[in-house]
């Protein structure tokens, strides 16, 4: 039997390698004097070495794995050591953890042991005696094993705050390539039985308040990106169409790291594609927060993402036609369009000008960064460089150069928010 | 020229409204408000000592009331925990626009007093939302969850309600170092304690002494450290980012940085 210190080292190098941390969208409250509560918004206790978010107690119940996935560093073909927490040592770890405010609960996910219905059973066990024997109120997020049974993943919607199962790679055919024990049906079916749950406990709270909820934070998925040759088109329209359901919140882009650099099915990279991971997530905000659809962002003439270019920005001036924006006039859609004006800021410029126009310094102060936006914009004062003023070209140049200078110079994650 | 006026005042919240009370009483404006204990500027021509009284505090509470929304008086709360120099008088001229003016101007983020008063009341509602996110309770002897803080402002107060619900059957302790007093969770309700400084140097070392800690403390917080350890991504190695999120400043109560 191994000691829980080591059990935890290798469930941790396990389970690290998934991004979802995210603690938030269920207000989860302690009601019977019992342990712990959930925060709407989701709260990150700490940072590791390599700038994420630890939020949950993310962890693997166990790395033996019947299936052989070249991207996954748990696949049964790998010689690394094995092992398997016990129901007990997981709840036990849980609880003790949260209450020193290390974590706001649980992230916890497993190799595929003996057979899907089982290692979902084992899960369940978890999640049950945590909730049920322990009151245990934080977060929990479960990850639903591909093939699992409708039956169990009905039972465990009853547990969780947020459960998922990850997509992995943007395109049936090269995920079967890659795992060939997986297909679409077995990812996506799991995926319909937590809608499904969702949505019948949403009707049956609508008649009696006081029924369950059914995994109130919806569920997540995760895509591998630079492990097969999709393009971010594709990778794109995937997330926006899975935005459409219901119960999807986040679709996760993880950057391919190679862990299985032997598997010639793999590309052979030099280093995790980090600059690309980060403007898909910035393409995927602009689809969440900013009104934008997919075709805006990537085309058939221009099918991947510009790395030394926010897409925002991208799209500005590829569309100069629509600019200069009047800041005291035009509608909060089309201010959210600007480049240097976030959501935030918008809604400030939204109410401010109420009180009088506004001009550029009250517009720095509010929060909107002039240097992008001074190009796409008219205030109080008289426009001088204006997109059509300085030529569309001439703005790609100067901000495409100097994203290349910091791409170059090692600070490879520009800016990336792990919080929801 | 326009004499220089002063008022002091026992730095209450109570006390800094009865000097907003007096000044419309009185029909003079002060150029500063400070406590009765500093140190007055060299040149000033008046200076007027407000006494505290509860029932004028609350009337220009109950104005505000009907002139701003409650996340504004909020705010006004927020940035007088800030204690930041001369703070006074930002909120002096923020409450007296807002009570002369017969519309709210809280949303005018074009006015500098405003857009001062937004920004400061982030700042310190950000500060408690990273004293959440980052306190560690250390288990003692006796059962207590104890953790030491030192935030830039006042702002412990303003996280208890987020801990009682959260960990409402387990005693606690936040202890702010700098301000020397903690707020305890005695399982019903919180109360403020003070410590010596003998007791406190044993707790406040960062980690605590092997012989205040309980026997499973030492376990879960060397687990805690194995775990942290192994949760990062070598090939996505970032120090700065991790800076960025998780400022030095508050390494030294971290358990996993010690």
């Amino acid at each position: 039997m191994d000691k829980t210190i080591d059990k935890i080292k290798i469930l941790t190098d396990a389970a690290k390698y998934d991004v979802s941390c995210s603690s938030s969208g269920s207000n989860r409250r302690n009601l019977n004097k019992g342990i712990g509560s959930a925060a709407q918004s989701g709260i990150c206790h700490s940072f590791t070495a390599d700038g994420r978010c630890v939020s949950l107690f993310k962890i693997m119940m166990t790395n033996h794995c019947i299936y052989d996935c070249a991207y996954c560093v748990n696949r049964r073909s790998n010689d690394v050591p094995r092992t398997t927490f016990t129901i007990e040592e997981l709840v036990n770890i849980t609880i003790e953890f949260y209450r020193r405010n290390y974590i706001e609960g649980l992230f916890l996910s497993s190799g595929v042991h003996r057979n899907p219905d089982y290692t979902m059973q084992q899960m369940l066990q978890v999640v049950k005696s945590l909730r049920e024997k322990h009151r245990f109120n934080g977060y929990i997020h479960l990850k639903s094993i591909p093939g699992a049974s409708q039956g169990l993943i009905a039972q465990a919607g009853l547990y969780a705050d947020r459960m998922s199962v990850n997509i992995e790679i943007a395109d049936e055919n090269n995920l079967k390539l890659l795992a060939p024990e997986k297909n679409y049906e077995s990812i996506f079916s799991p995926m319909r039985y937590i809608q499904q749950g969702m949505l019948e406990s949403a009707e049956d709270r609508k008649k009696m308040k006081s029924a369950p909820k059914f995994v109130p934070a919806g569920q997540s998925t995760q895509l591998i990106i630079g492990a097969s040759p999709e393009s971010d088109k594709q990778i794109l329209n995937l997330a926006s169409n899975l935005y459409k359901r219901p119960s999807i919140k986040r679709v996760y882009y993880s950057g391919y790291i190679p862990v299985n650099e032997y598997d010639k099915r793999l590309p052979a990279l030099k280093s995790a594609p980090l600059v690309r991971e980060n403007r898909l997530y910035q393409a995927d905000w602009l689809l969440r927060f900013y009104q934008f659809s997919v075709h805006e962002i990537v085309d058939d003439a221009n099918p991947n993402l510009d790395l030394t270019l926010d897409p925002k920005m991208g799209w500005a001036i590829r569309n100069p036609q629509v600019f200069p924006i009047d800041i005291n006039k035009a509608p909060y859609e089309l201010i959210l369009r600007v480049p240097g004006i976030g959501i935030k800021s918008a809604k400030k410029i939204i109410v401010s000008r109420q009180f009088g126009r506004l001009n550029s310094d009250q517009l720095r102060k509010i929060g909107v960064v002039m240097k992008r936006a001074q190009y796409f914009i008219l205030c109080r004062e008289l426009p001088m460089n204006t997109i059509h003023e300085v030529k569309p070209e001439y703005l790609k140049q100067v901000f495409a150069e100097k994203n290349q200078r910091r791409i170059e110079t090692g600070n490879k994650q520009l800016t990336l928010n792990w919080e929801e | 020229m326009k004499p220089f006026v002063i008022f002091t005042y026992d730095k209450t919240f109570e006390g800094f409204l009865s000097c907003v009370f007096f000044a419309y009483e009185q029909k003079i404006k002060p150029d500063a408000i400070q406590g009765e204990r500093e140190p007055k500027p060299l040149f000033f021509d008046y200076s007027y000592h407000v006494i505290t009284e509860e029932e004028k505090s609350k009337r220009v509470w109950k104005s505000l009331e009907t002139k701003l929304s409650s996340f504004a008086r909020k705010m006004i709360f927020n940035v007088w925990l800030s204690e930041i120099a001369e703070v006074e008088m930002l909120l002096f001229r923020y409450v007296c626009k807002n009570i002369d003016s017969p519309v709210s101007l809280e949303m005018n983020f074009g006015d500098d007093d405003i857009l001062s008063v937004s920004k400061i009341a982030k700042k310190v509602g950000s500060e408690a939302r990273k004293v959440i996110q980052f306190v560690r309770f250390q288990q003692t002897k006796d059962g207590i969850y104890f953790a030491p803080v030192a935030p830039r402002y006042n702002i412990i107060s303003m996280t208890v309600n987020h801990f009682k619900k959260r960990y409402a059957d387990q005693e606690w302790i936040i202890y702010d170092t700098n301000r020397r007093f903690g707020l305890y969770y005695n399982l019903s309700e919180v109360e403020e304690v003070t410590f010596d400084k003998q007791i406190l140097d044993a707790f406040t070392e960062g980690a605590l002494v092997n012989d205040k800690a309980s026997e499973s403390e030492i376990f879960f917080k060397d687990l805690w450290k194995t775990y942290f350890q192994h949760l990062t991504i070598k090939e996505r190695f970032n120090p700065r980012l991790q800076l960025q999120h998780m400022p030095k400043r508050y390494w030294r109560y971290l358990t996993e940085m010690q």
